[in-house]
């Protein structure tokens, strides 16, 4: 027990000194690249954690999640163009529209059930997708540039590495607080609702307000991590909104494992990893990814966050 | 006399052309096991949806302690008093015996509006549930899964997370359906023990049970109540018996 309880703590451990001590062995070893590579992964974990609170967690299967994604990575862009670029003030902008949209979204989708649900989250991304198609002033179809990352005081973002470890600390803080989340009152509803809701209403439960606060903190973490990954890329366009990016999302996530803690996180590093190193071979990469999809699907239908057992909510 | 706990009046719902609760009345005293009975497609169901708050009622009133509760969403009717079983096991089959029932205590103790300290470290939330799972009976089976319970401690915990939330009324939907001779006995031993505390609305169809547990019984015919009244009074009743138990005694013979 004790010889368990003491490698379960040593693993994600290891992981974070690994994760700390990667850009500067990266940048020392003549590998740079690599930082932005990783930061991108990281920024696409945080995206499908966030995918994980609502689906794997809330229960609720959203093919709309891009849309807070790209809501925030608006935020900021639009942002910018007007003159603010102070991290301190767009990111959480971003963040508090992700919510804003995941609320009211949320409040709609959330009458429905099941296959309409789906259907009605996927409709609400789309509208939003040609929302942003049509808004000639930033970008339209193009999309428009951020000319610069955002500011903060004491650290420069510009530097790699520094925006590298403020991703990193950023994830953890989320996967910090989801684990905070997913034990406490709030979670143990969640996971009773995703259980057996009539159950829960029977109880005296109001389940529609849990899940609607459930999807709105996952469309405020979103729009974080669209917030970032505009400052990744320096560019956003209509298509981080679009359909196609809420599944790559939800293949992530299944990819990771649904429910699982770090589901997200090793799903988006699977998936893009996967997507670097066959893409060098081949054009046809998403063919392996199909091939590997496939295999987890029918192989491991926890992701591969039940290869390493235990943790996984799901089991 | 008293003021009826739950009080219906003149409930009428209809699908389409078929009426299936037609104006009908009913008043379950505080204290009283009140049993339903009716054959297939009385409109049983309909009925305790419609108490319950999944289904809204056409038109007519549902009382609950004296409040009119016929707009109010079922979860709001929970925190006023009204606890029911499922007919159709519905448990948290993956969590442990003691964490279903510490999600019916946590329900009544506070907001769960709470996303910080961890529900492990709430005493209280499991020591209710043992007290409520010591009183049933079923503290030995307090740390295994739900789902791996036979079908008879299903059925109790099913009862079981209605009472956890301490109801003023608890609605029982077939609480016997399923079981055995011996495991139905048990069950009828138990809400044999709960009616000492608390008042009880129950369908069941096995009448053995109804005649032994019940205070008063209605009998639903095509969505009313034909009649009402002690069992022996429902037994000699001539309407009822060619409504409907006649034909169950004919059928059981």
């Amino acid at each position: 027990m004790r010889m368990r309880l003491s490698t379960s703590q040593l693993r994600p451990a290891l992981i974070v000194i690994a994760a700390l001590a990667f850009p500067f062995l990266a940048e020392a070893a003549g590998g740079g690249y690599y930082v932005g590579v990783m930061t991108r992964v990281m920024i696409y974990a945080l995206a499908a954690t966030s995918l994980n609170l609502v689906l794997g967690y809330g229960g609720m299967i959203s093919f709309g999640h891009a849309a807070f994604f790209g809501v925030g990575a608006y935020a900021v862009a639009i942002l910018a163009q007007e003159g603010v670029t102070s991290a301190w003030a767009a990111w959480p902008i971003a963040v508090a529209a992700g919510a804003a949209f995941a609320l009211v979204i949320g409040a709609i989708s959330l009458r429905t059930r099941g296959l309409y649900f789906i259907m009605i989250t996927l409709a609400f991304a789309q509208m939003l997708y040609y929302f942003f198609v049509s808004l000639r002033a930033y970008g339209g179809e193009d999309g428009i540039n951020l000319a610069a990352r955002s500011r903060l005081p004491w650290l420069d973002l510009r530097d790699e590495t520094t925006f590298y470890l403020l991703v990193l600390a950023l994830l953890a803080g989320c996967l910090y607080l989801l684990r905070r989340l997913a034990a406490s009152r709030f979670g143990t509803v969640l996971r009773g609702i995703r259980e057996n809701e009539a159950r829960m209403t029977a109880l005296g439960y109001p389940t529609y307000r849990y899940r609607l606060v459930c999807f709105t903190v996952a469309g405020a973490a979103a729009g974080l991590a669209g917030a970032l990954i505009v400052n990744q890329h320096g560019f956003v366009s209509p298509s981080l909104l679009d359909w196609t990016q809420s599944g790559t999302l939800l293949i992530m996530l299944i990819l990771g494992g649904v429910g699982w803690l770090y589901g997200g996180v090793a799903g988006a590093a699977a998936m893009l990893l996967l997507e670097e190193v066959l893409s060098h071979w081949t054009g046809y990469w998403k063919l392996g990814l199909g091939l590997v999809l496939l295999f987890v699907v029918l192989r491991a239908p926890g992701g591969v966050g039940s290869w390493f057992a235990r943790g996984n909510t799901r089991g | 006399m008293a003021d009826p706990l739950l009080e219906v009046r003149r409930l009428f719902k209809h699908f389409g052309g078929v009426v299936a609760t037609d104006r009908l009345d009913l008043a379950v005293l505080e204290g009283r096991v009140h049993a339903l009975i009716g054959p297939n497609g009385a409109g049983k169901t309909t009925l305790i949806a419609q108490i319950c708050g999944e289904i809204a009622p056409d038109s007519g009133q549902i009382l609950f302690a004296g409040r009119d509760i016929t707009k109010l969403p079922g979860h709001a009717r929970v925190a006023l008093g009204l606890g029911r079983s499922f007919q159709i096991t519905r448990i948290f089959r993956s969590l442990t015996v003691r964490d279903n029932i510490a999600l019916a205590v946590q329900a009544r103790s506070g907001s769960s509006m709470r996303f910080w300290r961890p529900v492990a470290a709430e005493r209280a939330l499991a020591d209710d549930a043992d007290a409520v799972l010591a009183e049933l009976g079923m503290a030995a089976s307090a740390g295994l899964a739900a789902g791996s319970l036979p079908h008879a401690d299903q059925r109790r915990l099913e009862v079981a997370l209605a009472l956890a939330c301490r109801p003023r009324l608890l609605l029982l939907d077939e609480p016997l359906a399923g079981m055995g001779a011996e495991d139905a006995q048990a069950m009828i031993g138990l809400i044999a023990q709960l009616k000492q505390r608390t008042t009880i609305l129950m369908v069941e169809h096995d009448m053995n049970a109804v005649f032994r547990l019940a205070d008063v019984i209605s009998v639903l015919v095509g969505g009313a109540v034909i009649a009402s009244g002690a069992p022996q009074a429902i037994r000699d009743d001539p309407e009822v018996r060619r409504a409907y138990l006649g034909e169950e005694e004919t059928a059981a013979a």
